[in-house]
């Protein structure tokens, strides 16, 4: 991915800061610029997010996407935060340990890098809370 | 709206073409549905093109005006000939594309095709590539992988509804039994349930032999108003139905991970414009990337109660002479999926089922079928349903 399409939600990424629709009172974590719901009506403000949520599916990846050949494998889920929004992110644990349900805890770590201009990436994973 | 009839199909041979160019094999499907119709080419109105990453596989794109030119299309005749995009999906697309041009009495006599050429690029570049079909701003910089996304649609499906890896494993050795049959796909030899799940994990829980693989091919159909459509041929078969519907790009914003909306609406859609319903169909197409994708396939259409997709499969119900035939051609497991062409070719097998022209694996008495094709993880789907009598 390139710097600029990185950096843009950096802030984001690195914080856990979503959106949230002060009309239906949802929460959005990737955000987002229309309420998917409220559509026009929607009215939409940051939110950063308190960080605790839950494996609601996971799956442990054997043959890496590029860039992370070096993990694998590696446990990639769906979690889904106290305040609702659901979100893939890796996992960190031992693959045996993953499951369904698991409670998980936010942390601050580098999720990859780009082979070309060897700019890495950080962000937010989690692991067992 | 006219009434809408396919005249000449033609699919290519599928498999790893290092010897041939992406421009050679999507000509010869043309070239092959022209000859098949008895269609001059210079009576077309207009094409379709369905590719889904020319620019990443084979580092070209303007792919509509590419085609029109080596199909001898373009000079003096100058027809106009459009690229449609909605990542494997795209085939699916083209020809619905194709259907409205027609439908709408702006063009009569229309090609749909679909092409991709996979393997001009290492197998870690194709991955990506197909990985872009996703969200990658917050899907792809996690490590998600496509076998990752429908894997964690697999934990879903097995943790609620009791599926197994042997009922996906079963999806798999149907295909390549249904494949075996058929002279164009990619992988012709049967596989057992112990060879799938023998084989290496990519994504737990998927195997490789639950993934479709990376694949060379093309195909390609002619369509016409359905009051000529027997000036070209003694079997025109009818469009009854075209249907497309969206869901959100990422896995993660689901309404429910195991249900592809996209599909269910898609679905129901084109059931309500034939007035029909799962029960008057004979025979279906769906896409089986990987062995999860065609058990939620086969849910969401409505063949199969939710949940008990895996069950209907391991107990034979989805084989040819089944309660409903499902991947007659293989599917993309056995065929191949290159991924532009994928939805076009389901059009091709279901029109030679309902010619009677399927060989070893003809359903017999054929007389309706669906096709069903997804883009990305279920952002797109595309459903047409076709029949022998208008
Ligand atoms: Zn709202």
């Amino acid at each position: 991915m390139s710097v600029a399409r990185f950096w843009r939600k950096q802030i984001n990424r690195y914080n856990l800061v979503g959106t949230h629709c002060k009309t239906c009172d949802a929460y959005y974590y990737p955000p987002r610029n229309v309420c998917p719901k409220c559509r026009r009506d929607g009215e939409i403000e940051s939110h950063k997010f308190s960080g605790p949520g839950e494996i609601v599916t996971y799956t442990v990846i054997h043959t890496a996407a590029e860039g992370f050949e070096h993990q694998a494998p590696y446990v990639l889920g769906i979690v889904q935060l106290d305040e609702g929004p659901r979100f893939t992110s890796q996992i960190v644990c031992k693959p045996e340990d993953a499951r369904i349900g698991m409670k998980v805890k936010p942390v601050f770590r580098k999720l990859g890098e780009s082979g070309d201009n060897g700019m890495i990436y950080y962000g937010t994973k989690y692991v067992p809370a | 709206m006219r009434d809408v009839a396919i005249i000449g199909v033609k699919n290519t041979k599928f498999g790893e073409m290092w010897e041939r160019s992406f421009r050679d094999i999507v000509v010869e499907a043309g070239i092959g549905a022209i000859e098949d119709s008895g269609v001059s080419g210079d009576r077309l109105d207009g094409m379709y093109v369905g590719n889904m990453s020319g620019g990443q596989f084979v580092e070209q794109e303007h792919i509509g005006a590419l085609i029109a030119d080596y199909s001898g299309l373009s000079l003096d005749l100058h027809i106009p000939s459009t690229r449609v995009e909605a990542a494997c999906a795209s085939g699916g697309l083209a020809f619905r594309q194709a259907v409205m041009a027609v439908a709408s009495g702006h063009e009569d006599i229309v090609m749909a095709a679909g092409v991709e050429k996979m393997t001009d690029v290492s197998s870690t570049a194709a991955s990506s590539a197909l990985a872009a079909a996703a969200d990658r701003e917050w899907e792809g910089i996690m490590g998600a992988t496509f076998p990752g996304l429908y894997a964690m649609i697999a934990r879903m499906h097995m943790n609620q509804y009791g599926t197994t890896s042997e009922q996906m494993a079963a999806v798999a050795v149907k295909n390549h039994k249904n494949g075996s049959m058929n002279p164009i796909a990619q992988y012709k030899s049967p596989i057992t349930v112990d060879s799938v799940l023998n084989s290496i994990m990519v994504a737990d829980p998927l195997h490789i032999f639950d993934c479709s693989p990376i694949t060379d091919g093309a195909a390609a159909v002619v369509l016409a108003p359905a009051d000529i459509a027997h000036e070209y041929t003694d079997t025109p078969i009818y469009i009854k139905a075209t249907a497309q519907a969206s869901d959100t790009i990422a896995l993660h914003d689901r309404r429910d991970i195991t249900t592809l909306d996209a599909s269910v609406s898609a679905g129901k859609r084109a059931f309500e414009m034939a007035k029909m319903t799962p029960a008057d169909i004979d025979l279906v197409e769906v896409h089986d990337c990987f062995t999860i994708a065609e058990i939620c396939a086969i849910e969401d259409l409505g063949f199969a109660k939710k949940g008990e997709g895996g069950k209907m499969t391991e107990e034979g119900e989805t084989a040819i002479g089944g309660k409903i035939a499902v991947n007659t051609s293989g599917g993309l497991k056995s065929c191949g999926h290159p991924v532009g062409a994928t939805g076009i070719k389901q059009v091709v097998e279901v029109t030679q089922q309902l010619r009677g022209e399927a060989g070893g694996r003809q359903v017999d008495g054929a007389e309706v079928g669906m096709t069903h094709n997804v883009g990305g993880s279920g952002a797109t789907a595309v459903v047409h349903i076709l029949a022998r009598e208008r």
